[in-house]
């Protein structure tokens, strides 16, 4: 829950802007940027990432010190399980 | 040795334990409170306690949601929950938290309809994809997890989601390091500063520590470095009598805060005259709570909520821990009766709690930098 996730802006949705496709390790989900209205990040950018809205920009090298942060924590299992559970996968998964 | 390759550089974790030793007095005894549960579980990962010197004592602070949160609040959602046509959905952090009457996921083996979700937007969408049902989130945290809630409430009004509420226990960190402060039997020296809630809130909310409480503060990154670098900056301004507001943690924590969700915050919340927080008792203007203009998506305002006050277990100490008073292994259950897999307290659950830290890493002193302690 306190875990800030570092994720790269894919795509921003054309009919939300809110609403970004963002890259975790390779994992691709949605992750909303209502909170970042003052300073909207576009493609590219990378942001830290708190229970699926985007809370900060920061730059890439900071974003791969902070990956390399949460694995010296030991939480990347536990960013990685957060992630893919946004958008209800998990549930949706374990339904099909 | 199993971390001897993650630390990032361990000539200048050398550097900064070195510096440490040169800059603390041999005769005082300095006693700095990490505020945060992140610090509290990252000290005990990387066994800095063996890295400083005796005479450096680090309180463990309250700044984990989780354990603060008094047991009354969790029977009091899951008696709303009880109805069956009531979905409860939290973080999977809250899950395995007692409440009297067991855990929510004790509750779920027991058939309440218990989900966990990772965004409190999905909860949003629990309720789209359950229209029949009314979906409850556990909201939990301070100023970190509240903005996300915030914008949560702000969707579900302007979508006109109807069947879905929050159970507000958001909490604000300043009124529980003052509540510290004002304690009697807490002598301080210094705190380590929470990293990500400054991400919300920036680095002014803390001026008045530094002016009229006069002890040094320093915003903290999670690494090793990080925290001793941290330390470093409070014994440079104790050695000269400073106390200032410091920012260690400059990469991702901007003086001012986020502006946009302190605004969001603003919009959707008020303060609570008072909250029950676990150890510290009753502490005025500490927690949020939900704003009338979102009544209908409160479930406070919404069910009836029977409003139970419990006493933690008789033989837990979890409230001396939290306060600082007493360290985990000092209490009477810890690793016997209480462990992280059968916790009689959450500070045995979430791993920012000291207890479940103490009891993970504690075993794991002869790392590395216990090594580079002796060798230093």
């Amino acid at each position: 829950m306190c875990l800030a996730i570092p994720g790269k802006i894919i795509e921003i949705a054309p009919d939300n802007p809110n609403s970004a496709l963002v890259d975790v390790v390779g994992m691709r989900r949605r992750v909303d940027l209502g909170l970042l209205e003052d300073d909207k990040p576009v493609p590219g950018d990378w942001v830290l990432i708190h229970v699926g809205f985007a809370m900060s920009k920061i730059s890439e090298v900071d974003a791969l010190d902070q990956m390399r942060t949460l694995e010296m924590l030991g939480e990347c299992e536990a960013a990685v399980q957060e992630v893919r559970g946004y958008g209800l996968e998990e549930i949706e998964d374990k339904a099909s | 040795m199993k971390y001897v390759d993650e630390f990032r550089d361990p000539e200048l974790i050398t550097r900064a334990a070195e510096e440490i030793r040169r800059l603390a007095d041999p005769d005082r005894h300095y006693r700095l409170m990490e505020v945060c549960g992140g610090h509290t579980h990252a000290i005990y990962r990387f066994g800095l306690k063996d890295v400083l010197p005796p005479n450096i004592e680090l309180i463990h602070g309250p700044g984990c949601p989780v354990c603060v949160l008094p047991m009354g609040r969790i029977d009091d959602a899951l008696s709303v929950a009880a109805d069956s046509d009531v979905i409860f959905a939290a973080f999977g952090d809250m899950m395995r938290v007692p409440g009297t009457n067991g855990s929510p996921l004790e509750h779920k083996a027991r058939g309440m309809d218990v989900r966990i979700v990772y965004s409190p937007t999905d909860a949003i969408k629990l309720a789209k994809m359950n229209p029949q049902k009314h979906v409850m989130f556990f909201a939990i945290g301070f100023e970190t997890t509240a903005p996300s809630t915030a914008l949560t409430l702000q969707r579900a009004k302007a979508e006109g989601i109807h069947n879905f509420s929050i159970f507000c226990n958001h909490v604000t960190i300043i009124p529980a390091i003052r509540a510290i402060l004002d304690s009697p039997d807490m002598r301080l020296d210094g705190f380590i500063g929470p990293g990500h809630v400054s991400t919300v809130i920036g680095c002014r909310p803390y001026e008045w520590i530094a002016k009229n409480e006069r002890k040094p503060i320093v915003v903290c990154g999670f690494e090793p470095l990080d925290l001793l670098q941290s330390i470093v900056m409070l014994l440079t301004q104790l050695q000269k009598g400073e106390a200032k507001v410091e920012n260690q943690y400059r990469r991702v924590v901007p003086w001012e805060g986020n502006r946009a969700a302190l605004k969001a915050m603003a919009e959707t919340f008020q303060l609570r005259p008072y909250f029950e927080w676990r150890g510290l008792g009753f502490i005025s203007q500490s927690a949020l709570r939900i704003r009338e203009e979102y009544a209908e998506w409160d479930s406070e305002q919404r069910f009836h909520v029977p409003g139970i006050r419990v006493t933690d277990p008789k033989a837990a100490q979890c409230g001396e821990v939290l306060k600082g008073v007493l360290k985990p292994a000092q209490c009477k259950l810890f690793g016997k009766e209480c462990t992280p897999e059968n916790p009689v307290g959450a500070l045995m659950v979430s791993s920012e709690g000291s207890c479940a830290a103490y009891y993970n890493y504690e075993h794991r002193k002869a790392n590395l930098l216990t090594s580079i302690s002796a060798s230093a």
